[in-house]
């Protein structure tokens, strides 16, 4: 067990490695490639008051007049030991771990992000837990009262879910319920846990629905065609034979393993959401990291694009590494050898 | 110095730069549509619900455009929070890094710039007044010499008194350090002697700094001009003269920890989100006549969805959008209607939406097909076209009706503003075009409310026999690579050119100089669009802004917008207008025209 999380964990380092590399290339070789010259790329990081001095400034500090290897060098140290810029009569130290510096708005990414990264979570916990309790447990009943009005009714109500997008949602229950009947009546707003525990469950149950909903209805599906297999096999029809009790059978033999998808499915899901819950952050003005994927893009500010990209893919393969070593716990066919 | 494009919240000249107006435009069409319906459906029962519902609070005095007139809601009550939100971020906070409009209004709570605008309804509201000196610049007989003193006791936010060394500082950085402060305009750098020599204070380190900003004493400042300014009392009210003690300054970094002088501070600030201001104890109300200060603490929140923005207002738990450029085009039709209605504003916006002429393009360059244009466009179509009356007004001067200097006339009136199509066909007549003529007219791709007027423009066009093939252009380039370039404007025939302006500074010159001087035609960036260069002109306009009498000068700005419309080279189609919505909580509002038709924010408290 311990040889494959240390295994695990290593191949988990090399692939932040190499998605880093793709990113870097992404960023500063594949311009150069298209003809773009060094001025030119420097120029999109100053923005649209580009001139001579701030080009020449932005060059200097990304080094990018240097060669490749050695820009990728800078970089990954950068992550690593931090790094210095300088502009105007002081140096601002980007310390470590620097993902980036924000040459548009004179920030480092990284404060940025982690003061993101509790809005966006909260976000995602609630959601999730909201998901995966209405889901699996609508999806379960569904499929052990197959054909009869809870699974059609349910299952049309998933339809739904799944076909109306979080912006239609979202923006619905907002005007609703800030506007129409104010039950929220100062609109809602992110108040940190910290702060008052009351106020952030608070204001995080419409989002929190809104999220839950599109994901409810998805899992309840998958869960219902998992079970509905799983119901079926040779080994349900022993256990019953056996004598079992039938809740014994369907927790202990159906949805256990009717529930490795799910869990991959939801280490998948649950990863991304926290690289930024982005349209229900937008819809919902939550200074999440999907929030500040956007405005790094619709300012063309390519320093914080790059670093949601990094933390959004540490997210994912972290997330997927718990899910493999979930596995062990809910599926005995899985060996760590 | 104009830039091309712009960010997306108003900036000083929001058509020519504010993308808002082009992601508030969108709909305005449908929006428009839906709105007539529901006020006509509305009318019926209007009455009643009027007095019903809907005046509680302190809107008892609310009518419809009540803040274009007179405060609002009038209150002396000390405390509460007011609340600001924006749909987008501001450039910059810090004063000496910003050409925001809405920046430079908000920013008066926290720094003082040497003068000021009277926060005052109405017309009121367009003068300027000493802020941080204690009397308007006094200027030397030729207008090149401007000098101010500090007012006595005040002092920034850690205790240390003002001084005119700390007015210098704030100059210097604002405008010659584009390495670290790019955002703002730079027109002291344009107008200063020897201002394309300077280096800036972070690379020249010399004590001494600009030599054509002399400070004599602490309380004494003085700028010495390359050419006569008379309008220089303006320049002064932006917030780039207030003042920055040199020691607390980091570049770019200083938005992070600006040092007031007004009567707030900043409690926190963090990029990107938002800002909490409190109460400065260190400024003193005997020092400052023009502001009241009445709330506690001001809280301002960045990137809030526009239609977030909107529902707050209506719900009342905000104060005021920050960006003063109205409502979503979604949220139009709510706020027309019923109960609503009364406590909507629609000011002038300062901007002027035209047609330029390029007079180099044949056949523009006969003035009578000039004419023939300046005739035949069904101005009332193009109105409707952009959202109608709530945005906008129809246009007869290059000037806006809210800019000093403004008079009314119309060389070209037709019934309705609808067009004449026999003078104009006369006009083509004289011009040797009886048949009309194929020409291109040209938009901006992005802005859907430009698009829309000059589909109306170009079927005008099509009744006189004037094929004006639409030819459009991403904003981000239209002056740089396009519509600004006079050698692609002739080799592409771009005979009509749709554009936008709006003034960075309230007066004739302001609005004028720039596009219609002959003087801003440049081989790139360029927005005298019609490449308008008549002597007459540009002598008026030279003799005027040296001219030190107030009252000539501004009765000059109104002669010279009647010498560019006989030119004929510009039609002016549309005054734009803001569609503002006042919330119950908010006190003392009044929409300011020296800040493009916002709310006045020094004069803003809440009754929350």
């Amino acid at each position: 067990m311990a040889a494959y999380i240390i295994r695990r964990l290593f191949a988990a380092v090399l692939l932040l490695l190499v998605v880093s590399a793709v990113t870097f290339a992404i960023f500063f070789l594949v311009p150069r490639i298209a003809g773009q010259t060094v001025d030119q790329l420097a120029a999109q990081y100053v923005g649209k008051d580009a001139n001579r001095d701030s080009i020449a400034a932005v060059k200097q500090n990304l080094g990018l007049d240097q060669p490749l290897y050695e820009q990728y060098w800078h970089f990954v140290k950068a992550i690593v030991a931090g790094a210095d810029y300088k502009f105007g009569p002081d140096a601002s130290h980007c310390s470590a771990p620097c993902f980036g510096y924000s040459f548009k708005s004179h920030v480092e990414v990284w404060p940025q992000l982690t003061s993101r990264i509790p809005v966006t979570l909260s976000l995602a916990v609630g959601a999730a837990v909201i998901w995966l309790v209405s889901g699996v447990a609508v999806g379960v009943l569904s499929a052990l009262k197959r054909g009869s009005f809870f699974d059609r009714f349910f299952m049309g109500v998933a339809l739904a879910g799944v076909s109306l997008p979080i912006f239609f949602t979202g923006m619905l229950a907002l005007s609703v319920l800030t506007v129409q009947w104010p039950v929220w009546g100062d609109g809602i707003n992110y108040v940190s846990f910290t702060d008052d525990p009351g106020q952030w469950a608070w204001n995080l149950l419409v989002p929190w629905c809104s999220l839950a909903f599109l994901y409810s209805a998805l899992y309840a599906r998958l869960t219902r065609a998992g079970m509905l297999e799983t119901m079926s096999e040779d080994y349900i029809r022993t256990a019953r034979a056996k004598g079992l009790k039938e809740r014994t059978v369907v927790a202990k033999h159906g949805l256990r393993s009717a529930l490795t998808p799910i869990v991959t499915i939801f280490g998948m899901d649950f990863g991304l959401l926290l690289g930024g819950a982005v349209i229900t952050e937008q819809v919902f003005s939550f200074k999440g990291i999907g929030e500040y994927a956007v405005k790094g893009i619709q300012d063309n500010d390519l320093p914080i694009v790059m670093g949601v990209t990094l933390v959004a893919a540490f997210f994912i393969v972290v997330c997927n590494l718990l899910v493999d070593l979930v596995y062990a716990a809910i599926d005995p066919r899985v060996r760590y050898s | 110095m104009i830039r091309g494009d712009l960010p997306s919240t108003a900036p000083l000249h929001p058509p020519t730069k504010g993308a808002s107006l082009k992601v508030k435009t969108r709909k305005a069409t449908a929006v428009l549509a839906t709105a007539v319906v529901l006020a006509l459906g509305a009318s019926a029962c209007s009455s009643k619900s009027d007095s019903g519902k809907g005046g509680g609070g302190g809107a008892k005095d609310a009518v419809t455009d009540a803040a274009l007139t007179s405060i609002v809601n009038k209150s002396d009550k000390k405390g509460g929070t007011a609340s600001y939100e924006v749909s987008d971020v501001p450039d910059s906070l810090d004063p000496g890094n910003t050409y925001y409009g809405w920046v430079q209004n908000f920013s008066r709570l926290y720094g003082r710039s040497l003068t000021s605008f009277k926060p005052a309804a109405g017309k009121e509201g367009l003068e300027v007044v000493p802020d941080l000196a204690e009397s308007l610049g006094k200027p030397s007989p030729d207008a090149k010499t401007w000098t101010y003193k500090l007012r006595a006791g005040v002092k920034f936010e850690d205790g240390t008194t003002v001084t005119s060394k700390d007015v210098k500082y704030a100059v210097e950085r604002s405008n010659f350090a584009p390495e670290a402060l790019s955002n703002g305009p730079t027109y002291f750098k344009a107008h200063l002697e020897g201002g394309d020599k300077y280096q800036g204070p972070y690379k020249d380190k010399s004590p001494e700094g600009i030599k054509s900003i002399e400070t004599p004493d602490d309380q004494t400042i003085v700028f010495h001009l390359k050419d006569p300014f008379a309008d220089f009392d303006y320049l002064a009210t932006f917030s780039q003269t207030s003042p920055v003690p040199q020691k607390a300054d980091k570049g770019a970094d200083y938005v992070k920890h600006i040092v007031a002088t007004g009567p707030y501070k900043f409690a926190s600030y963090e990029d990107g989100k938002g800002a909490t201001l409190e109460r400065n104890p260190q400024w003193d109300p005997k020092t400052d006549p023009i502001r009241k200060a009445l709330p506690d603490k001001i809280t301002i929140k960045f990137k809030i969805l526009q239609r977030t923005v909107d529902n707050n207002l209506l719900n009342n738990s905000l104060t005021v959008d920050a960006a003063g450029t109205g409502v979503a085009p979604e949220t139009q039709p709510k706020v027309l209607e019923g109960k609503y209605k009364k406590q909507t504003d629609s000011p002038y916006a300062g901007a002027l939406s035209y047609v330029g002429l390029n007079v180099h393009v044949k056949p523009f360059d006969n003035i009578h097909c000039r004419k023939a244009v300046q005739w035949g466009i069904d101005k009332v179509s193009v109105q409707q076209a952009q959202g109608g009356s709530p945005k906008g007004d129809v246009a007869s001067t290059m000037l806006p009706p809210t800019v000093n200097g403004y008079a009314k006339f119309d060389l070209y009136p037709t019934q309705n503003s609808a067009g004449d199509i026999d003078k104009a066909k006369d006009e083509l007549k004289q011009c040797g075009q009886p048949n009309g003529f194929e020409t291109t007219l040209t938009a901006r791709s992005d802005r859907p409310a430009e698009m829309a007027m000059a589909t109306a423009v170009q079927a005008s066009m099509k009744k006189i026999g004037i094929n004006a093939n639409i030819k459009t252009f991403p904003t981000g380039k239209y002056f740089t690579n396009f519509v600004g370039v006079p050698d692609y404007v002739h080799s592409h025939n771009l005979g009509m050119i749709m554009t936008a302006w709006g003034a960075d500074w309230p007066t004739g010159f302001g609005f004028l100089d720039q596009i219609v001087n002959g003087s801003a035609i440049k081989p790139s960036g360029g927005n005298n669009v019609q490449e308008l260069d008549d002597p007459q002109i540009n002598k008026a306009l030279n003799d005027a802004i040296a001219n030190t009498d107030a009252t000539a000068r501004a009765k000059a700005w109104g002669d010279i917008d009647k010498l560019v419309l006989e030119n004929a080279s510009a039609v002016p189609l549309i005054y734009r207008k803001n569609l503002l919505f006042r919330p119950e909580n908010a006190a003392n509002v009044t929409v300011t025209q020296a800040y493009l038709g916002m709310y006045d924010y020094l004069l803003m408290s809440s009754s929350k």
